[in-house]
Formats: structure tokens, sequence, C-alpha cells
């Protein structure tokens, strides 16, 4: 594929929105790790909500 | 189930937790078909091989203006409804908005400057979609400095409220002002100007971006949902501890 003589700004271009696109994946990925380590950890040491605990007694 | 059922957060958590791989599936489906379309698009006659640039300054500048419009809708259900996941919908898009109108604004400069001789120039429709993206970041920054999620949301639905008054500018500014920006040639009254050759491509990537959207929107909504109960725990175990 020839990109003629403004190659540079069109690769530029679509590096850019590769980058920011994997940023915004990686900072949707990430962030849901920590939320799921920290909500397991609190779980783990008994501090549950209202209506997990009535779920868990429920017969 | 009906489509009120998903407006409960726990119903919502199960019913992206089933369409999330699907939807990023199709989003990869999608831009693997898209590219394919855009590398066999033949080059314009006047910009040559640079109007490839369009394929993606395009979608993310609809993407950019959707997600404002999609936070307008959403701080309507705060205010009116008050309703949790309204804000949770505000507050997840606003990131996402911001970051396609960032690539708007990134793949325009580099379009502008081979094109027009410049990377920048204070035209109305520059500037109004360089101001839709301070607006993000305003918006973004307000939900942060404000710790109560409940407080935030009307702070930021009403901010969002405000700022919606610069999608129909961002819009019209190339029919109201002399701009250098181009006029729309894709959605207008008379129907696209641009040659079906470039316009199916675009679609495709159109189409292959708002997949995107909607797969980050729910994966950042759902992060959102689970941040309100880790909160909510938080709060729960810090009563504890105090004794309460």
């Amino acid at each position: 594929m020839n990109l003629g003589p403004h190659a540079a700004f069109i690769v530029t271009a679509y590096a850019a929105a590769t980058v920011i696109v994997a940023g915004m994946i990686a900072w949707v990925t990430l962030d849901r790790r920590q939320l799921t380590r920290e909500l397991d950890d609190l779980e783990a040491r008994g501090v549950t909500r209202r209506s997990q605990r009535a779920g868990e007694d429920a017969p | 189930m009906t489509l009120i059922d998903f407006a409960n957060p726990s119903r919502f958590l199960s019913f992206t937790d089933r369409v999330l791989a699907w939807l990023a599936a199709a989003t990869l489906l999608a831009f693997a078909f898209g590219f394919s379309q855009v590398i066999a698009a033949p080059d314009d006659y006047q910009q040559g091989a640079t109007v490839k640039i369009m394929f993606i300054h395009v979608p993310a500048a609809w993407l950019g203006i959707f997600a404002w419009g999609l936070m307008s809708v959403a701080a309507l259900g705060t205010l009116v409804w008050r309703h949790p996941l309204a804000d949770v919908a505000a507050k997840a898009a606003a990131p996402i908005g911001a970051a396609f109108t960032l690539i708007c604004l990134i793949t325009g400069s580099l379009w502008g400057r081979p094109m027009w001789g410049t990377y920048w120039v204070w035209d109305a429709r520059l500037t109004s979609v360089l101001v839709l993206f301070l607006m993000y970041l305003g918006v973004i920054a307000l939900w942060r400095t404000i710790d109560d999620p409940t407080r935030a949301a009307r702070a930021a639905a009403v901010l969002t409220l405000v700022g919606a008054i610069n999608l129909p500018i961002i819009k019209f500014s190339v029919d109201w002002w002399n701009t250098l920006h181009q006029p729309a040639s894709v959605l207008r009254l008379g129907g696209p100007t641009i040659h079906p050759a470039l316009l199916v491509p675009l679609i495709l990537m159109a189409v292959a971006f708002m997949l995107l959207f909607l797969t980050l929107h729910l994966a950042a909504m759902r992060n959102e949902i689970m941040r309100r109960r880790l909160r909510t725990l938080q709060m729960l175990q810090a009563r504890a501890a105090a004794g309460h």
C-alpha cells in the first residue's frame, strides 16, 4: 500500500488513535481487576451487604 | 425480562457479564472488516492517501458528540427520576467521550497539516470541538472533586445539560460561520456527497467505533457499580469499627 508523500501523518494518526484506544482498554481492565481484588478482600473479612446476607440466609 | 428490569444494578451486572464478551468479539470482527475496506479504499482525487485519516477522524468526532448526548439524556435521568443507573451511565461515558474527542482533535490536526498547511486554526468547528474536550475534563474533575456520588451526579448533570448547548454549535458551526473546516458531507439533508467507494468504509469504521464505544461503556458502567458497592462496604466496615 502506497501512502504517498504524507505517509508519516497518516501513520502517526492511526498510531495515536491506537494508543488512546489501548489506554482506554487498559484503564477499564485494570480498574476492574483492582475493584474485584478490593471487594474480594472485604468479603473475605466478613463485610457484606444486607442483600447479600439475606440471600445467604435464605433456605 | 423487560427493558425496565435492566434499571436494577444487579440485573444490569448479570446482563453485562453475559453480553460483554460477545460485544468485544463483534467489535474485533467489525474493526478487522473495516480496516480491510480502508486498505482497499481508493485515494481521493484531491487529498490522495491522506483521506485515510478520515476513517478514524470522523467516527471519533461522531462518538465524541454522541457520548455527550448520551450523558445529557442520563443527566435528565439523574435530575428528573434520580435513578442511580443514570448517574453510573453518565460517569462511565465521560472519560470514553473525552478519549474519542481527543482522537478527533489529534487526527484532525495531523490531517490539517498536509491539507491546510497548519496543525491548528481557531475556526468555529475546531474551537467548539476543543471546548467539548475541555468540558469533558471539567465533568470528570467535578466527579472526582465531590466524594458523595449522589451529590456529584447532580452537579455533573447540571454541567452536562449546560454543556449540551455546544452540540448544535459543533454540528452547525461550519454552516453558521466561515470556517477552514469543510461543511458536512455525510450527515446532511441532501444526502452524503462522498463517493460510495469512500463512504462504505467510513460507515463500516463508524459501526466498529460504535461497537467499541458500547463495549467500553458497558465495561466502565460495570466497574462504576462495583466501585459504589465497594464504597458501601467500606462505610459498613468503618461503622462496625466505630462500634455502631
